[in-house]
């Protein structure tokens, strides 16, 4: 007798959420576009800033750059995968089956927002090692305990704030055009790559309310020395917050989605 | 009672044409059906394309939701219990699409599995029987990129079964496949009755619907236009016989003289290779092959026969009329 609506218990949750984070990870990281995208555009983006911080006299914050530029290539890995990746299973007819499978759709679509903000740990790795090959920048991290808590706490935060975009996502064909032009304004305003007392006071609040300006926060104060503790409560409250409403908003979008027949490519 | 009931189902399209100045436009695909299919029974749904047949499954899946009407899959309604229905149900579409291309067969059965809640235990048994059933067991380790067309349709039919589900619905399933893979996958469908599914089949293949189907529906611009068995529908036009002729070349002109010919009920073409096949209906016992190859004074004609109308035949009355 089908199981698939029964037994939704603690257990079930978890395998759904485990399974479908392994499989969407090995999904993306058999994407060589993807992988190239990841890694390659943050060194780029790092290689520009080492050489900026270092024109201005600020080589001592060589591993604040390269760990805002890593932080820039997870947020745009989210963006893009959230966006890209949505697109690509309704135009590959897999978005239809996961809609149709017989679980709630918010737990078939947190692995794969979390699945492709963990690629983005990929971008994190090729910036540090990019900057100590080249840069001799020093891999020394002051709190290593914090820093492995920091890392994930980032990628989780990242990955649900990925829910809320993807949930728009999954109704609208053309969505992930949006998400574009996401990807420089958050760079800037969750302090990647300037800090956030150099820009204008009413853009504070948005950086609050978006994870990355925790998660490279918590990353940067775990790996310099300071107090990292705080950001990274900050980047699971959020975290928490964003799943929650990415459960309500995929839950009103999937019933219109089904209603305006957009889950197919016609 | 029954598996699968539709009760004026209807389905409305919204759209927009237009650049500067956009224009909203309705369309209809489904005008209002209704039909009922039984335990164990596999009944066919036919149409030419766009005729309604894929929006009617996806409806009745839960993938859609009806513009007016009422659906019940063993007794749920596929709008308030959609979780329950798609629970209860597998299904297959055609073509290419549908699977993760950069992963194993093997991969993609195990991720439907865990989504369909297969047992953790009874997972590898599940996924070797229906690898078993459709005959990809010793390639299913190979990525689906490599697989031929035919492979992924028995890939997608061993999807939609991993769950054991009591009613399958297959939507044009051996479309693209090659005679051969067709066959076994036509002989996998017709064993899937035999264990007490039951089927909701759309086809093009009128051969592919009188071999396998208990019952069969045709659907034209959105209307149910019949309902029976294949005999049922063939007896439509038993009173009828049909002249085929072979034709290269001909125009839409010549295929309008045939039409005005006294005592011809229809006229199809269909297009075989490089020629084209003009079946031409007429009442039984009137003989017109002589005055319709006059019609086609000039062009260059093949074989031409004289056959008992098929299943075909009266599909194409019906969707003519339509």
């Amino acid at each position: 007798m089908p199981t698939g609506a029964a037994g939704l218990g603690p257990a079930r949750v978890t395998r759904l959420l485990l399974a479908g984070w392994a499989f969407h990870l090995k999904s993306l990281s058999l994407s060589t576009f993807f992988i190239l995208t990841s890694a390659i555009q943050p060194v780029i983006f790092a290689s520009i800033a080492f050489y900026m911080f270092r024109a201005g006299g600020h080589a001592p914050t060589l591993l604040y750059a390269a760990i805002g530029a890593g932080l820039m290539g997870i947020w745009s890995t989210t963006l893009f995968g959230s966006g890209g990746s949505i697109q690509w299973q309704r135009y590959q007819g897999t978005l239809e089956l996961l809609v149709a499978a017989p679980v709630p759709f918010v737990l078939v679509l947190v692995p794969l927002t979390l699945a492709t903000a963990t690629i983005g740990i990929y971008s994190l790795t090729a910036t540090l090692l990019w900057g100590w090959l080249l840069f001799d920048i020093p891999l020394r991290i002051v709190h290593p305990l914090e820093f492995a808590v920091a890392v994930p706490a980032t990628v989780v935060g990242l990955g649900l704030l990925g829910l809320v975009l993807a949930s728009s996502f999954v109704l609208y064909r053309h969505a992930n055009a949006l998400a574009n032009l996401l990807e420089y304004p958050v760079w800037l305003a969750t302090g990647l790559l300037v800090p956030l007392s150099l820009l204008p006071g009413w853009t504070h609040p948005i950086a609050w309310a978006l994870a990355p300006t925790w998660g490279v926060r918590a990353i940067r104060e775990a790996a310099l020395g300071g107090e990292p503790l705080p950001a990274i409560l900050a980047c699971v409250g959020l975290a928490a917050a964003y799943a929650v409403i990415g459960t309500v908003l995929l839950a009103h979008f999937e019933r219109l989605a089904r209603d305006r027949a957009t889950l197919a490519l016609t | 009672m029954s598996v699968v009931e539709a009760v004026g189902l209807r389905r409305t399209y919204h759209t927009t044409t237009g650049v500067l100045r956009r224009q909203a436009i309705e369309v209809e695909a489904v005008r209002g059906i209704s039909f009922e299919i039984a335990k164990g029974e596999l009944f066919g749904l036919l149409g030419p394309n766009g005729a309604g047949k894929t929006t009617t499954i996806k409806m009745l899946i839960t993938l859609l939701l009806p513009t007016a009407g009422t659906a019940r899959v063993l007794g749920l309604d596929v709008v308030a219990d959609a979780r329950l229905v798609r629970a209860s149900i597998g299904y297959v579409f055609g073509g290419d699409r549908g699977l993760y291309e950069r992963l194993s067969g093997l991969d993609n059965l195990r991720y439907f599995a865990e989504l369909y809640g297969v047992d953790p235990r009874e997972q590898r048994g599940r996924i070797g029987a229906v690898l078993d059933l459709v005959g990809l067991t010793g390639r299913e380790r190979e990525r689906v990129e490599g697989y031929s067309r035919g492979m992924r349709q028995r890939l997608h039919v061993a999807r939609g079964l991993l769950h054991d589900p009591p009613v399958v619905f297959l939507d044009e399933p051996t479309i693209g496949v090659d005679p051969v893979g067709a066959r076994e996958l036509r002989a996998t469908i017709a064993a899937l009755t035999h264990v007490g599914k039951t089927v909701l089949l759309t086809t093009h293949y009128m051969f592919e619907a009188d071999s396998l189907c208990d019952r069969v529906a045709v659907i034209a611009n959105g209307h149910l236009v019949a309902q029976g068995t294949p005999r049922d529908l063939k007896a439509r036009v038993a009173d009828r016989t049909v002249v085929e002729i072979e034709t290269f070349g001909v125009g839409d002109d010549a295929i309008g003289k045939l039409r005005a010919v006294p005592g011809v009920a229809s006229v199809s073409v269909s297009e075989r290779d490089h020629a084209q096949v003009i079946s031409v209906q007429s009442a039984k016992g009137v003989e017109l092959t002589q005055t319709l190859l006059g019609r086609l004074n000039g062009a260059r004609v093949g074989r031409v026969a004289v056959r008992e109308p098929t299943l075909e035949d009266a599909y194409v009355d019906l969707v003519t009329e339509a």
